[in-house]
Protein backbone atom coordinates (compact mmCIF):
# COMPACT_ATOMS: atom_id res chain seq x y z
CA UNK A 1 0.00 0.00 0.00
CA UNK A 2 2.77 2.49 0.97
CA UNK A 3 4.60 1.73 -2.28
CA UNK A 4 1.41 2.27 -4.34
CA UNK A 5 0.73 5.59 -2.65
CA UNK A 6 4.34 6.68 -3.20
CA UNK A 7 4.11 5.88 -6.91
CA UNK A 8 0.80 7.74 -7.25
CA UNK A 9 2.12 10.84 -5.46
CA UNK A 10 5.26 10.79 -7.58
CA UNK A 11 3.06 10.70 -10.67
CA UNK A 12 1.08 13.67 -9.30
CA UNK A 13 4.32 15.64 -8.93
CA UNK A 14 4.03 16.54 -12.62
CA UNK A 15 1.50 19.20 -11.61
CA UNK A 16 4.31 21.14 -9.92
CA UNK A 17 5.63 22.05 -13.40
CA UNK A 18 2.39 23.83 -14.40
CA UNK A 19 2.45 27.61 -14.06
CA UNK A 20 -0.63 28.44 -11.98
CA UNK A 21 0.44 31.90 -10.84
CA UNK A 22 -2.72 33.95 -10.37
CA UNK A 23 -5.03 31.12 -11.50
CA UNK A 24 -8.08 30.84 -9.25
CA UNK A 25 -8.91 27.33 -7.98
CA UNK A 26 -12.03 25.55 -9.24
CA UNK A 27 -14.02 23.92 -6.49
CA UNK A 28 -17.16 23.65 -8.56
CA UNK A 29 -17.75 23.88 -12.33
CA UNK A 30 -21.17 25.44 -12.63
CA UNK A 31 -21.58 29.00 -11.39
CA UNK A 32 -24.58 28.63 -9.11
CA UNK A 33 -25.72 30.79 -6.28
CA UNK A 34 -26.79 29.07 -3.12
CA UNK A 35 -30.53 28.56 -3.43
CA UNK A 36 -32.63 29.55 -0.44
CA UNK A 37 -36.08 28.29 0.36
CA UNK A 38 -38.69 29.77 2.67
CA UNK A 39 -37.98 29.08 6.30
CA UNK A 40 -41.09 26.96 6.63
CA UNK A 41 -41.33 23.93 8.90
CA UNK A 42 -41.26 20.56 7.18
CA UNK A 43 -41.91 17.14 8.62
CA UNK A 44 -38.60 15.50 9.54
CA UNK A 45 -37.74 11.89 8.95
CA UNK A 46 -39.40 9.62 11.49
CA UNK A 47 -36.85 9.16 14.33
CA UNK A 48 -37.37 5.41 14.38
CA UNK A 49 -36.69 5.25 10.67
CA UNK A 50 -33.61 7.43 11.16
CA UNK A 51 -32.03 4.94 13.55
CA UNK A 52 -33.40 1.85 11.85
CA UNK A 53 -30.07 1.22 10.12
CA UNK A 54 -27.91 1.70 13.22
CA UNK A 55 -25.93 -1.37 14.27
CA UNK A 56 -26.94 -0.51 17.85
CA UNK A 57 -29.75 1.85 18.86
CA UNK A 58 -31.85 2.58 21.92
CA UNK A 59 -35.15 4.31 21.26
CA UNK A 60 -34.31 7.17 18.94
CA UNK A 61 -30.61 7.28 19.94
CA UNK A 62 -27.50 5.74 18.42
CA UNK A 63 -25.51 3.69 20.91
CA UNK A 64 -21.71 3.93 20.87
CA UNK A 65 -18.99 2.59 23.18
CA UNK A 66 -18.55 4.66 26.33
CA UNK A 67 -16.33 7.73 25.67
CA UNK A 68 -16.23 9.39 29.11
CA UNK A 69 -13.95 7.68 31.60
CA UNK A 70 -14.26 7.40 35.33
CA UNK A 71 -18.00 7.58 35.85
CA UNK A 72 -20.12 4.84 37.23
CA UNK A 73 -22.68 3.31 34.92
CA UNK A 74 -25.96 5.15 35.54
CA UNK B 1 -34.84 -13.86 -25.86
CA UNK B 2 -32.47 -10.94 -25.34
CA UNK B 3 -33.89 -7.48 -24.70
CA UNK B 4 -34.26 -5.36 -27.77
CA UNK B 5 -33.56 -1.66 -27.86
CA UNK B 6 -35.76 0.71 -25.89
CA UNK B 7 -37.48 1.59 -29.14
CA UNK B 8 -38.24 -2.09 -29.89
CA UNK B 9 -39.37 -2.69 -26.30
CA UNK B 10 -41.76 0.23 -26.44
CA UNK B 11 -43.12 -0.96 -29.78
CA UNK B 12 -43.68 -4.47 -28.40
CA UNK B 13 -45.62 -3.03 -25.45
CA UNK B 14 -47.58 -0.63 -27.64
CA UNK B 15 -48.60 -3.24 -30.20
CA UNK B 16 -49.50 -5.81 -27.56
CA UNK B 17 -46.82 -8.21 -28.80
CA UNK B 18 -45.57 -8.36 -25.21
CA UNK B 19 -46.51 -7.23 -21.73
CA UNK B 20 -44.43 -5.46 -19.16
CA UNK B 21 -44.72 -8.42 -16.81
CA UNK B 22 -43.46 -10.78 -19.52
CA UNK B 23 -40.54 -8.46 -20.29
CA UNK B 24 -39.67 -8.15 -16.60
CA UNK B 25 -39.92 -11.91 -16.17
CA UNK B 26 -37.63 -12.43 -19.14
CA UNK B 27 -35.10 -9.88 -17.81
CA UNK B 28 -35.09 -11.55 -14.40
CA UNK B 29 -34.69 -15.03 -15.81
CA UNK B 30 -31.86 -14.02 -18.15
CA UNK B 31 -30.17 -12.13 -15.30
CA UNK B 32 -30.35 -15.29 -13.16
CA UNK B 33 -29.23 -17.48 -16.03
CA UNK B 34 -26.15 -15.33 -16.67
CA UNK B 35 -25.35 -14.80 -12.98
CA UNK B 36 -22.42 -17.21 -12.86
CA UNK B 37 -21.08 -16.20 -16.24
CA UNK B 38 -21.37 -12.40 -15.89
CA UNK B 39 -22.37 -11.33 -12.34
CA UNK B 40 -24.08 -8.16 -13.60
CA UNK B 41 -26.39 -7.76 -10.61
CA UNK B 42 -25.85 -7.51 -6.89
CA UNK B 43 -29.56 -8.04 -6.15
CA UNK B 44 -32.64 -8.66 -8.25
CA UNK B 45 -36.02 -7.28 -7.22
CA UNK B 46 -37.93 -10.42 -8.20
CA UNK B 47 -41.54 -10.32 -7.03
CA UNK B 48 -41.59 -6.57 -6.50
CA UNK B 49 -40.53 -6.00 -10.10
CA UNK B 50 -43.05 -8.51 -11.44
CA UNK B 51 -45.82 -6.77 -9.49
CA UNK B 52 -44.79 -3.40 -10.92
CA UNK B 53 -44.82 -4.94 -14.39
CA UNK B 54 -48.39 -6.09 -13.82
CA UNK B 55 -49.37 -2.61 -12.63
CA UNK B 56 -47.96 -1.15 -15.82
CA UNK B 57 -49.94 -3.65 -17.89
CA UNK B 58 -53.04 -2.67 -15.95
CA UNK B 59 -52.45 1.01 -16.77
CA UNK B 60 -52.08 0.13 -20.43
CA UNK B 61 -55.37 -1.73 -20.45
CA UNK B 62 -57.03 1.28 -18.81
CA UNK B 63 -55.50 3.65 -21.35
CA UNK B 64 -53.43 5.40 -18.65
CA UNK B 65 -49.93 4.85 -20.04
CA UNK B 66 -47.55 7.17 -18.16
CA UNK B 67 -45.23 7.80 -21.09
CA UNK B 68 -42.67 6.22 -23.37
CA UNK B 69 -40.86 4.39 -20.56
CA UNK B 70 -43.96 2.85 -18.98
CA UNK B 71 -43.45 -0.87 -18.43
CA UNK B 72 -39.82 -0.87 -19.61
CA UNK B 73 -37.42 -2.99 -17.51
CA UNK B 74 -34.38 -1.01 -16.33
CA UNK B 75 -31.39 -1.69 -14.10
CA UNK B 76 -29.80 0.75 -11.66
CA UNK B 77 -26.29 0.85 -10.29
CA UNK B 78 -25.89 -0.31 -6.69
CA UNK B 79 -25.06 3.25 -5.54
CA UNK B 80 -28.54 4.70 -6.14
CA UNK B 81 -30.80 4.18 -3.17
CA UNK B 82 -34.37 2.89 -3.27
CA UNK B 83 -36.69 3.13 -0.31
CA UNK B 84 -37.02 -0.12 1.60
CA UNK B 85 -34.23 -1.83 -0.33
CA UNK B 86 -30.65 -2.67 0.40
CA UNK B 87 -28.08 -0.43 -1.31
CA UNK B 88 -24.55 -1.70 -0.98
CA UNK B 89 -22.24 0.25 -3.31
CA UNK B 90 -20.74 -3.26 -3.65
CA UNK B 91 -19.15 -2.74 -0.22
CA UNK B 92 -19.02 -4.85 2.91
CA UNK B 93 -19.40 -1.71 5.01
CA UNK B 94 -22.98 -1.18 3.80
CA UNK B 95 -24.06 -4.71 4.63
CA UNK B 96 -27.69 -4.61 5.71
CA UNK B 97 -28.22 -0.91 4.89
CA UNK B 98 -31.85 -0.38 3.89
CA UNK B 99 -32.54 3.06 2.48
CA UNK B 100 -35.31 5.15 4.03
CA UNK B 101 -35.75 7.13 0.76
CA UNK B 102 -35.41 6.87 -3.02
CA UNK B 103 -32.90 8.71 -5.19
CA UNK B 104 -34.41 11.35 -7.47
CA UNK B 105 -33.24 9.81 -10.75
CA UNK B 106 -34.75 6.45 -9.82
CA UNK B 107 -37.90 8.13 -8.47
CA UNK B 108 -38.34 9.85 -11.86
CA UNK B 109 -37.86 6.58 -13.77
CA UNK B 110 -40.42 4.87 -11.55
CA UNK B 111 -42.84 7.79 -11.86
CA UNK B 112 -42.57 7.31 -15.64
CA UNK B 113 -43.63 3.68 -15.18
CA UNK B 114 -40.25 1.98 -15.66
CA UNK B 115 -39.68 -1.19 -13.70
CA UNK B 116 -36.37 -1.52 -11.85
CA UNK B 117 -35.45 -5.20 -12.16
CA UNK B 118 -32.33 -5.02 -10.03
CA UNK B 119 -29.24 -3.29 -8.67
CA UNK B 120 -26.09 -3.67 -10.74
CA UNK B 121 -22.57 -4.59 -9.75
CA UNK B 122 -19.83 -1.96 -9.54
CA UNK B 123 -16.41 -1.22 -8.17
CA UNK B 124 -16.80 -0.57 -4.45
CA UNK B 125 -18.02 3.03 -3.97
CA UNK B 126 -17.50 3.55 -7.73
CA UNK B 127 -13.72 3.51 -7.27
CA UNK B 128 -12.19 1.51 -10.07
CA UNK B 129 -12.13 0.93 -13.80
CA UNK B 130 -12.84 -2.80 -14.04
CA UNK B 131 -15.66 -3.79 -11.62
CA UNK B 132 -13.16 -6.13 -9.99
CA UNK B 133 -13.16 -4.05 -6.78
CA UNK B 134 -16.61 -5.32 -5.82
CA UNK B 135 -17.24 -7.15 -2.55
CA UNK B 136 -19.31 -9.50 -4.69
CA UNK B 137 -17.91 -11.42 -7.67
CA UNK B 138 -16.26 -9.35 -10.44
CA UNK B 139 -18.54 -8.65 -13.41
CA UNK B 140 -17.32 -10.14 -16.69
CA UNK B 141 -17.49 -8.79 -20.21
CA UNK B 142 -20.23 -10.37 -22.36
CA UNK B 143 -17.92 -10.17 -25.40
CA UNK B 144 -15.27 -12.24 -23.63
CA UNK B 145 -15.83 -13.50 -20.09
CA UNK B 146 -12.07 -13.58 -19.47
CA UNK B 147 -12.08 -9.79 -19.82
CA UNK B 148 -13.40 -7.09 -17.50
CA UNK B 149 -16.37 -4.96 -18.59
CA UNK B 150 -14.53 -1.83 -17.46
CA UNK B 151 -15.84 0.15 -14.52
CA UNK B 152 -16.96 1.34 -12.23
CA UNK B 153 -20.50 0.90 -13.70
CA UNK B 154 -19.50 -2.47 -15.21
CA UNK B 155 -22.66 -4.28 -14.12
CA UNK B 156 -24.96 -1.80 -15.87
CA UNK B 157 -22.80 -1.81 -19.04
CA UNK B 158 -22.62 -5.61 -19.21
CA UNK B 159 -26.36 -5.96 -18.47
CA UNK B 160 -27.23 -3.77 -21.46
CA UNK B 161 -24.59 -5.41 -23.70
CA UNK B 162 -25.88 -8.90 -22.84
CA UNK B 163 -29.46 -7.83 -23.54
CA UNK B 164 -30.65 -8.35 -19.96
CA UNK B 165 -32.28 -4.90 -20.00
CA UNK B 166 -32.69 -2.32 -22.79
CA UNK B 167 -31.41 0.56 -20.62
CA UNK B 168 -29.65 1.07 -17.29
CA UNK B 169 -28.47 3.89 -15.07
CA UNK B 170 -24.86 4.35 -14.01
CA UNK B 171 -22.76 7.06 -12.46
CA UNK B 172 -19.66 8.70 -13.92
CA UNK B 173 -17.05 10.47 -11.77
CA UNK B 174 -14.02 10.04 -14.04
CA UNK B 175 -15.33 7.85 -16.84
CA UNK B 176 -17.33 5.22 -14.95
CA UNK B 177 -20.14 5.23 -17.52
CA UNK B 178 -18.19 5.90 -20.74
CA UNK B 179 -15.24 3.55 -20.25
CA UNK B 180 -17.39 0.45 -19.49
CA UNK B 181 -19.74 1.45 -22.33
CA UNK B 182 -16.70 1.49 -24.63
CA UNK B 183 -15.43 -1.88 -23.40
CA UNK B 184 -18.90 -3.49 -23.63
CA UNK B 185 -19.95 -2.02 -26.99
CA UNK B 186 -22.94 0.02 -25.81
CA UNK B 187 -23.83 3.70 -25.61
CA UNK B 188 -22.85 5.45 -22.35
CA UNK B 189 -23.93 9.02 -21.71
CA UNK B 190 -22.54 11.26 -18.96
CA UNK B 191 -24.65 14.43 -18.90
CA UNK B 192 -23.41 17.89 -17.91
CA UNK B 193 -22.49 18.11 -14.21
CA UNK B 194 -25.70 19.09 -12.42
CA UNK B 195 -28.05 18.03 -15.24
CA UNK B 196 -29.33 15.05 -13.23
CA UNK B 197 -29.91 15.30 -9.48
CA UNK B 198 -27.42 13.49 -7.27
CA UNK B 199 -29.93 13.17 -4.43
CA UNK B 200 -29.76 9.56 -3.30
CA UNK B 201 -26.57 8.80 -5.23
CA UNK B 202 -24.11 7.58 -2.60
CA UNK B 203 -21.32 10.13 -2.96
CA UNK B 204 -17.78 9.41 -4.15
CA UNK B 205 -16.47 12.81 -5.33
CA UNK B 206 -19.28 15.33 -5.16
CA UNK B 207 -17.91 17.95 -7.56
CA UNK B 208 -17.45 15.29 -10.27
CA UNK B 209 -20.20 12.67 -9.75
CA UNK B 210 -22.98 12.58 -12.32
CA UNK B 211 -25.72 10.05 -13.05
CA UNK B 212 -26.17 8.97 -16.65
CA UNK B 213 -27.50 6.35 -19.01
CA UNK B 214 -26.49 3.11 -20.72
CA UNK B 215 -28.46 2.20 -23.83
CA UNK B 216 -28.11 0.52 -27.18
CA UNK B 217 -28.52 3.74 -29.16
CA UNK B 218 -28.08 7.48 -28.70
CA UNK B 219 -31.80 7.90 -29.40
CA UNK B 220 -32.66 5.55 -26.52
CA UNK B 221 -30.25 7.39 -24.21
CA UNK B 222 -31.88 10.70 -25.17
CA UNK B 223 -35.26 9.32 -24.18
CA UNK B 224 -34.10 8.27 -20.72
CA UNK B 225 -32.16 11.50 -20.11
CA UNK B 226 -35.31 13.51 -20.83
CA UNK B 227 -37.04 11.67 -17.98
CA UNK B 228 -34.30 11.80 -15.33
CA UNK B 229 -32.85 15.28 -16.00
CA UNK B 230 -33.87 18.54 -14.35
CA UNK B 231 -33.58 20.66 -11.27
CA UNK B 232 -34.26 19.05 -7.92
CA UNK B 233 -34.70 21.10 -4.75
CA UNK B 234 -33.03 18.21 -2.87
CA UNK B 235 -29.75 18.77 -4.75
CA UNK B 236 -28.64 22.37 -4.66
CA UNK B 237 -26.01 21.65 -7.32
CA UNK B 238 -28.61 20.47 -9.84
CA UNK B 239 -28.94 23.03 -12.61
CA UNK B 240 -32.15 25.09 -12.65
CA UNK B 241 -32.39 25.08 -16.45
CA UNK B 242 -35.29 23.81 -18.56
CA UNK B 243 -34.96 20.25 -19.89
CA UNK B 244 -35.64 19.87 -23.61
CA UNK B 245 -37.07 16.69 -25.09
CA UNK B 246 -33.65 15.55 -26.20
CA UNK B 247 -35.04 13.22 -28.88
CA UNK B 248 -36.43 16.24 -30.77
CA UNK B 249 -32.92 17.30 -31.80
CA UNK B 250 -32.13 13.99 -33.49
CA UNK B 251 -32.67 14.80 -37.16
CA UNK B 252 -29.61 13.04 -38.56
CA UNK B 253 -28.32 16.28 -40.08
CA UNK B 254 -24.72 17.15 -39.25
CA UNK B 255 -24.05 19.38 -42.24
CA UNK B 256 -22.20 22.48 -41.14
CA UNK B 257 -21.46 21.15 -37.65
CA UNK B 258 -17.84 21.33 -36.61
CA UNK B 259 -16.12 18.32 -35.05
CA UNK B 260 -12.91 19.20 -33.21
CA UNK B 261 -10.06 16.73 -32.88
CA UNK B 262 -7.92 17.58 -29.84
CA UNK B 263 -4.38 16.89 -31.03
CA UNK B 264 -3.23 15.87 -27.53
CA UNK B 265 -5.63 12.90 -27.62
CA UNK B 266 -4.24 11.64 -30.92
CA UNK B 267 -0.59 12.62 -31.17
CA UNK B 268 0.78 12.16 -27.70
CA UNK B 269 -1.68 9.49 -26.64
CA UNK B 270 0.71 7.36 -24.60
CA UNK B 271 -0.22 3.75 -24.81
CA UNK B 272 -3.28 4.22 -27.02
CA UNK B 273 -3.70 1.17 -29.23
CA UNK B 274 -3.27 2.00 -32.96
CA UNK B 275 -6.44 0.13 -33.90
CA UNK B 276 -8.40 2.31 -31.47
CA UNK B 277 -7.05 5.51 -33.05
CA UNK B 278 -7.78 4.14 -36.51
CA UNK B 279 -11.41 3.27 -35.67
CA UNK B 280 -11.96 6.72 -34.14
CA UNK B 281 -10.49 8.45 -37.21
CA UNK B 282 -12.73 6.37 -39.44
CA UNK B 283 -15.78 7.37 -37.38
CA UNK B 284 -14.81 11.02 -37.73
CA UNK B 285 -14.41 10.51 -41.50
CA UNK B 286 -17.97 9.12 -41.57
CA UNK B 287 -19.27 12.31 -39.99
CA UNK B 288 -17.19 14.37 -42.42
CA UNK B 289 -18.68 12.54 -45.40
CA UNK B 290 -22.13 13.36 -43.97
CA UNK B 291 -21.32 17.07 -44.16
CA UNK B 292 -19.65 17.85 -40.85
CA UNK B 293 -16.50 19.96 -40.90
CA UNK B 294 -13.49 18.60 -39.04
CA UNK B 295 -10.86 20.82 -37.46
CA UNK B 296 -7.85 20.35 -35.22
CA UNK B 297 -8.07 21.91 -31.78
CA UNK B 298 -5.82 21.90 -28.75
CA UNK B 299 -6.54 21.08 -25.11
CA UNK B 300 -3.01 21.87 -23.91
CA UNK B 301 -3.42 20.75 -20.29
CA UNK B 302 -4.67 17.27 -21.18
CA UNK B 303 -1.61 15.48 -19.84
CA UNK B 304 -2.31 16.85 -16.35
CA UNK B 305 -5.91 15.64 -16.28
CA UNK B 306 -5.32 12.23 -14.67
CA UNK B 307 -3.14 13.47 -11.77
CA UNK B 308 -5.52 16.42 -11.25
CA UNK B 309 -8.44 14.04 -11.17
CA UNK B 310 -6.87 11.63 -8.69
CA UNK B 311 -5.94 14.43 -6.28
CA UNK B 312 -9.36 16.09 -6.35
CA UNK B 313 -11.43 12.90 -6.41
CA UNK B 314 -9.55 11.25 -3.54
CA UNK B 315 -9.69 14.44 -1.45
CA UNK B 316 -13.46 14.59 -1.85
CA UNK B 317 -13.77 10.84 -1.26
CA UNK B 318 -11.85 11.02 2.01
CA UNK B 319 -14.34 13.60 3.22
CA UNK B 320 -17.46 11.85 1.89
CA UNK B 321 -16.56 8.41 3.18
CA UNK B 322 -15.92 9.66 6.71
CA UNK B 323 -19.64 9.09 7.27
CA UNK B 324 -19.11 5.33 7.29
CA UNK B 325 -18.17 5.04 10.92
CA UNK B 326 -20.14 2.06 12.16
CA UNK B 327 -22.49 4.30 14.17
CA UNK B 328 -25.48 5.35 12.08
CA UNK B 329 -25.68 2.67 9.41
CA UNK B 330 -23.73 -0.15 7.91
CA UNK B 331 -21.36 -2.55 9.50
CA UNK B 332 -19.85 -2.21 12.98
CA UNK B 333 -16.90 -4.29 14.14
CA UNK B 334 -17.84 -6.76 16.81
CA UNK B 335 -17.11 -6.06 20.47
CA UNK B 336 -15.06 -2.90 20.09
CA UNK B 337 -12.97 -2.09 23.15
CA UNK B 338 -13.54 1.64 22.79
CA UNK B 339 -14.75 4.24 20.29
CA UNK B 340 -11.40 4.48 18.46
CA UNK B 341 -11.20 0.74 18.14
CA UNK B 342 -14.74 0.67 16.79
CA UNK B 343 -13.98 3.26 14.07
CA UNK B 344 -10.68 1.66 13.17
CA UNK B 345 -11.89 -1.91 12.93
CA UNK B 346 -15.28 -1.10 11.35
CA UNK B 347 -13.46 0.69 8.54
CA UNK B 348 -10.54 -1.74 8.26
CA UNK B 349 -12.93 -4.66 7.98
CA UNK B 350 -15.57 -2.87 5.93
CA UNK B 351 -13.60 -1.16 3.15
CA UNK B 352 -11.72 -2.93 0.35
CA UNK B 353 -8.13 -2.09 -0.68
CA UNK B 354 -8.87 0.44 -3.45
CA UNK B 355 -11.23 2.43 -1.24
CA UNK B 356 -8.63 2.47 1.56
CA UNK B 357 -5.97 3.59 -0.90
CA UNK B 358 -8.08 6.53 -2.05
CA UNK B 359 -9.16 7.57 1.46
CA UNK B 360 -5.51 7.56 2.58
CA UNK B 361 -4.38 9.49 -0.48
CA UNK B 362 -7.20 12.02 -0.11
CA UNK B 363 -6.53 12.53 3.57
CA UNK B 364 -2.86 13.08 2.80
CA UNK B 365 -3.41 15.66 0.03
CA UNK B 366 -5.78 17.60 2.28
CA UNK B 367 -3.41 17.60 5.27
CA UNK B 368 -2.10 20.99 6.39
CA UNK B 369 1.45 20.57 5.10
CA UNK B 370 0.47 19.31 1.65
CA UNK B 371 -2.80 21.09 0.94
CA UNK B 372 -1.30 23.84 -1.23
CA UNK B 373 1.14 21.59 -3.09
CA UNK B 374 -1.43 18.96 -4.00
CA UNK B 375 -5.08 19.84 -3.49
CA UNK B 376 -5.02 23.56 -4.19
CA UNK B 377 -2.63 23.06 -7.08
CA UNK B 378 -4.97 20.47 -8.59
CA UNK B 379 -7.91 22.86 -8.25
CA UNK B 380 -5.91 25.52 -10.10
CA UNK B 381 -4.99 23.11 -12.90
CA UNK B 382 -8.69 22.22 -13.05
CA UNK B 383 -9.37 25.86 -13.91
CA UNK B 384 -6.82 25.65 -16.74
CA UNK B 385 -8.46 22.47 -18.04
CA UNK B 386 -11.87 24.14 -17.99
CA UNK B 387 -10.46 27.09 -19.95
CA UNK B 388 -9.01 24.66 -22.52
CA UNK B 389 -12.52 23.35 -23.13
CA UNK B 390 -14.09 26.82 -23.26
CA UNK B 391 -11.60 27.83 -25.96
CA UNK B 392 -12.10 24.60 -27.90
CA UNK B 393 -15.87 25.06 -27.99
CA UNK B 394 -15.40 28.51 -29.49
CA UNK B 395 -14.02 26.66 -32.52
CA UNK B 396 -16.16 23.54 -32.70
CA UNK B 397 -19.52 22.05 -31.72
CA UNK B 398 -18.32 18.71 -30.42
CA UNK B 399 -14.96 17.09 -29.71
CA UNK B 400 -14.19 13.56 -30.92
CA UNK B 401 -11.63 11.30 -29.20
CA UNK B 402 -11.18 7.67 -28.23
CA UNK B 403 -13.11 6.76 -25.04
CA UNK B 404 -10.50 4.35 -23.69
CA UNK B 405 -6.93 3.73 -24.83
CA UNK B 406 -7.58 0.06 -25.52
CA UNK B 407 -10.26 -2.60 -25.83
CA UNK B 408 -11.35 -4.72 -22.85
CA UNK B 409 -8.43 -6.03 -20.78
CA UNK B 410 -8.14 -9.34 -18.94
CA UNK B 411 -9.42 -9.97 -15.43
CA UNK B 412 -6.62 -9.46 -12.94
CA UNK B 413 -4.39 -7.77 -15.50
CA UNK B 414 -4.24 -4.40 -13.72
CA UNK B 415 -5.39 -5.06 -10.16
CA UNK B 416 -1.81 -5.16 -8.85
CA UNK B 417 -0.85 -1.85 -10.43
CA UNK B 418 -3.28 0.91 -9.41
CA UNK B 419 -1.48 3.58 -11.42
CA UNK B 420 -1.84 1.53 -14.59
CA UNK B 421 -5.53 1.05 -13.81
CA UNK B 422 -5.90 4.84 -13.36
CA UNK B 423 -4.55 5.40 -16.87
CA UNK B 424 -7.63 3.58 -18.25
CA UNK B 425 -9.37 6.91 -17.57
CA UNK B 426 -6.89 9.05 -19.48
CA UNK B 427 -9.44 10.21 -22.12
CA UNK B 428 -12.50 10.44 -19.87
CA UNK B 429 -11.53 12.35 -16.70
CA UNK B 430 -11.30 15.75 -18.43
CA UNK B 431 -15.05 15.88 -19.14
CA UNK B 432 -15.73 15.45 -15.41
CA UNK B 433 -13.16 18.06 -14.40
CA UNK B 434 -14.64 20.52 -16.91
CA UNK B 435 -18.23 19.46 -16.12
CA UNK B 436 -19.15 18.98 -19.79
CA UNK B 437 -21.40 16.25 -21.23
CA UNK B 438 -19.83 13.32 -23.08
CA UNK B 439 -20.97 10.10 -24.68
CA UNK B 440 -19.25 6.89 -25.75
CA UNK B 441 -20.46 5.11 -28.89
CA UNK B 442 -19.39 1.80 -30.42
CA UNK B 443 -17.20 2.57 -33.46
CA UNK B 444 -15.48 -0.69 -34.37
CA UNK B 445 -13.90 -3.90 -33.15
CA UNK B 446 -10.43 -5.22 -32.52
CA UNK B 447 -9.90 -8.94 -31.93
CA UNK B 448 -13.67 -9.27 -31.56
CA UNK B 449 -13.82 -6.66 -28.77
CA UNK B 450 -15.63 -3.32 -29.09
CA UNK B 451 -13.91 0.07 -29.52
CA UNK B 452 -15.49 3.29 -28.26
CA UNK B 453 -15.69 6.76 -29.82
CA UNK B 454 -16.08 9.57 -27.30
CA UNK B 455 -17.92 12.76 -28.23
CA UNK B 456 -17.83 15.69 -25.80
CA UNK B 457 -20.07 18.76 -25.97
CA UNK B 458 -20.33 22.16 -24.35
CA UNK B 459 -22.02 22.40 -20.94
CA UNK B 460 -25.81 21.84 -21.14
CA UNK B 461 -25.56 21.18 -24.87
CA UNK B 462 -26.60 17.51 -24.70
CA UNK B 463 -29.03 18.11 -27.58
CA UNK B 464 -26.25 18.81 -30.06
CA UNK B 465 -24.04 16.09 -28.61
CA UNK B 466 -26.81 13.49 -28.98
CA UNK B 467 -27.71 14.79 -32.42
CA UNK B 468 -24.17 14.07 -33.67
CA UNK B 469 -24.10 10.71 -31.86
CA UNK B 470 -27.42 9.69 -33.39
CA UNK B 471 -26.34 10.88 -36.85
CA UNK B 472 -23.24 8.69 -36.60
CA UNK B 473 -25.36 5.69 -35.61
CA UNK B 474 -27.62 6.21 -38.63
CA UNK B 475 -24.50 5.78 -40.76
CA UNK B 476 -22.85 2.88 -38.90
CA UNK B 477 -23.84 -0.52 -37.57
CA UNK B 478 -21.34 -1.15 -34.77
CA UNK B 479 -23.97 -0.46 -32.12
CA UNK B 480 -26.31 -3.16 -33.43
CA UNK B 481 -23.69 -5.92 -33.09
CA UNK B 482 -24.33 -8.28 -30.18
CA UNK B 483 -21.94 -10.46 -28.21
CA UNK B 484 -22.30 -13.86 -29.96
CA UNK B 485 -23.12 -15.66 -26.74
CA UNK B 486 -25.94 -13.23 -25.91
CA UNK B 487 -27.31 -12.44 -29.39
Amino acid sequence: MARDLGAILEYAESLATVDTEGVPPTAHVIPLTTPLRDDAPQSPIDPELAVANAPLAAGSAFVVPRVIEGEEEG
Amino acid sequence: MASGTLEETREALHSGASTSRALVESSLSRARGSEERLACFTRLRGEAALAEGSQSDERRVQGDVLGPLDGVPVAIKDNMVMRGEESRCASRILEGFVSPYTSTAVERLCAAGSVVVGHTNMDEFAMGSSTEHSCFAPTRNPWDPDCTPGGSSGGSAAAVAAGLVPVALGSDTGGSIRQPASLCGVVGLKPTYGRVSRYGLIAYASSLDQIGVFARSAADAAEVLTVIAGHDPQDSTSVPEPVPTFGDALDGDVSGLVVGLPSEYFESAEGCAPEVLEAVREAVATLERAGARVCDVSLPHTRYAVPTYYLIATAEASSNLARFDGVRYGRRAEEPKDLGDMYRRSRSEGFGPEVKRRILLGTYVLSAGYYDAYYRKAQQVRTLLRRDFQRAFEQCDVLATPTAPEVAFGLGEKTDDPLRMYLSDIFTVSANLAGVPAVSLPCGFSRGLPIGLQLMGAALDESRLLKVADAYQRLSDHHVQRPPEFA
